[in-house]
This record gives C-alpha cells, structure tokens and sequence, in this order.
C-alpha cells in the first residue's frame, strides 16, 4: 500500500485551450485562512513576502465573494454588506480575468478554496479545480499522517 | 460546460472501492474491545468513540462533497435528508430515512434500516450503558462542524439495547457563519 507523506499537487489541469503547461501558481487555503499550499510555475515578479502573499489573496477573495453575494440580483436574502456568510451560500464567483493572467477560484462547503492563475485566454477552469479538489481528497485528506488545518508538504 | 449535479448514493456507492463487510464489522469490534479493555468505564468508552467519530468526521466531509458533488444545502431539512439517502448510503451502503421533524426544524431523527457495524455483536451485561455505535454520532457531528453547523447528536433508540431500530436524534445549535480570520490592522 502507498503511503503518502506530503502531496505534490500535479499542476496540468486538463484545459482544452493550449497544448502544454499554462498555469502560474496555485493556491489552497482552508476555511481559517491556513494556506495549505502554494506552488509557483511562472511568476517573474514578486511583490510582497509569502505570508503577506497569502493573507492578500484570501483576504481579497473573501471580500470578493461576500461583495457578489450581496450585489446578487436574483438573490431573496440579503444582509449589509460586511454580514459574514455561510462558506457557499449565495453565489460565488468562480473566476476573474486581466489582460496578463486569468484567476480561477473554487470553494467548497466545508471551506476549502482552491485558486489557480493561469493564462488570460484558458476556458472555464471549474471541471479542473474540481479534479484538483478529488486530488485533494484522495491524497491529502485520507492520510492518516496529515493533520487537518496543517500546510501540505 | 456546466458543472454535473449531485450524483445518487447508490451510483457512488458503486463506484468506490469497497471492502469486505465482515472485515469492517470486526475491525470495529476489535477497536471497542480493545477500548473497553483499557479505558474499563463504559462512559469513557464512549466519550472516545465520539471522538474518534468526530475525527473521521472532519476528514470524511471533503471526501463526501468531492464525491457527490452536492451543493450548499439550503437549510437544516436538506442537510438531513442529504446525510440520510446519500452520506450514508455512499459510506455504509445502508439506507437511512428522516422522521420526526420537530416545529422548527431544527431537531429531527435518522433512522437507519440496518447497521453493518452491529452484525454479530451482543452487549454483555458487564457493559450495559455502552453505546456500541458511537462513533457514528461523532462522525455526523464532526462532519457539521466543517460546514459551519454546531450538533447535538444522540441515540434515541440502540437494537443493542433491545429496540428495534436504529434511531439517531440530530440537533442543530446553531449555524457559525464564516468570519475574517486575519485581524484588520495588519
């Protein structure tokens, strides 16, 4: 039986668009805000330290997601904008484009936010994120050495 | 391509690797054994399987959502009846059914058809208190936690204990919505 001390996630997700490797960094974090893990491909420009890296990306999509939630016109509910929600209720965002990078961004009830930057002109990345989170299950989540709340080596 | 909806417990059921029942079933009865012979108090012995339950708990809630695909439920009456047809149905391969609502809806009761874990099994008089499935109410508890619900879950009726069914009561306390862990002033 395979016993896996830390997971290395594979960063090819199957995206139609270009042959090859497209992504640039890839991030899991869980509900608390704990970066689980952090892989960079292609990312030439380093601006801030890699916690405070971290902390500005959950911080901003966390926002982001309250922010859509609460500007949603089909929605019944709404609360003020800054009432915490419940980690998948309302919608969500799932992706954000510039003209260098695009961000894909997929989370799950129970809290765990999978985000990967890649190329401006990939597709619809959420079949890739949710085979990445079946990765994440597989491999992180059934190993008995793995604490939960813990980074992935 | 639009994302698939939530796959039947049956299909999961069949798609996952499973293992031999008999297996399983001794495998927990050796794990209560061997608790009961080191820890000697019955209580002790189920405050431990609670947490055990709540450990797997944590662990099985990912596995649950990668593998059903199901989405956020609405409210607590969806939590529950997704729990009963596809959470235990996918894990245990029994079918479970929701009864019991109480006015608000928060309290309800799950009561499963049958239970692999109690095949075989006979409580001696020596440990009449002992609740020898505990470790399913730790496991449905923990699993909440995760998706942000605070439960209660206890047994209502224990085949075991001369009922005739396996009756579990889920309570919810109350629902923990998400808050901004890093503090503003950094």
């Amino acid at each position: 039986m395979q016993f896996f001390g830390g997971s290395d996630i594979s960063p090819s997700p199957p995206a139609p668009t270009a042959p090859g490797n497209n992504a640039h960094m890839i991030y899991v974090f869980n509900r608390n805000g704990v970066c689980l893990l952090y892989k960079e491909w292609n990312r030439p420009l380093h601006t801030l330290n890699a916690q405070q890296d971290h902390k500005l990306m959950f911080g901003l999509l966390f926002s982001l997601k309250s922010l859509t939630a609460k500007m949603d016109p089909t929605s019944a509910e709404k609360g003020n904008l800054g009432v915490p929600q419940l980690p998948g209720q309302g919608c969500s965002f799932h992706s954000f484009r510039t003209n260098t990078y695009k961000l894909s961004f997929m989370e799950t009830p129970s809290g765990i936010k999978i985000i990967l930057v890649t190329h401006p002109k990939t597709g619809d990345l959420r079949d890739s994120l949710k085979y990445i989170y079946n990765l994440y299950v597989e491999y992180v989540v059934k190993n008995p050495l793995y604490t939960p709340g813990a980074p992935v080596r | 391509m639009a994302p698939a909806g939530p796959r039947s417990g049956d299909a999961i059921f069949a798609s996952v690797e499973r293992v031999n029942a008999e297996l399983f079933t001794l495998t927990y009865g050796a794990i209560v054994r061997q608790l009961l012979t080191d820890l000697e108090e019955v209580d002790e012995v189920n405050k431990q399987l609670d947490q055990m339950g709540y450990n797997i708990g944590i662990r099985l809630v990912d596995e649950f959502l990668a593998k059903s695909n199901v989405s956020r439920c609405v409210d607590f009456k969806e939590t529950a009846e997704v729990i009963a047809k596809v959470g235990f149905k996918m894990f245990l391969g029994v079918g479970a059914s929701v009864t019991n609502w109480d006015a608000e809806g928060t309290c309800c009761s799950i009561v499963l058809e049958d239970n692999p874990l109690v095949d075989f099994v006979e409580l001696p008089d020596t440990c009449q208190g002992l609740y020898y499935c505990n470790v399913l109410s730790g496991v449905i508890r923990g699993a909440l936690e995760m998706v942000s619900m605070k439960t209660e879950v206890t047994w209502l009726r224990d085949v075991l204990r001369g009922d005739d069914v396996f009756e579990l009561q889920v309570k919810l306390i109350k629902q923990v919505p998400e808050e901004y862990p890093y503090k503003d002033d950094e």
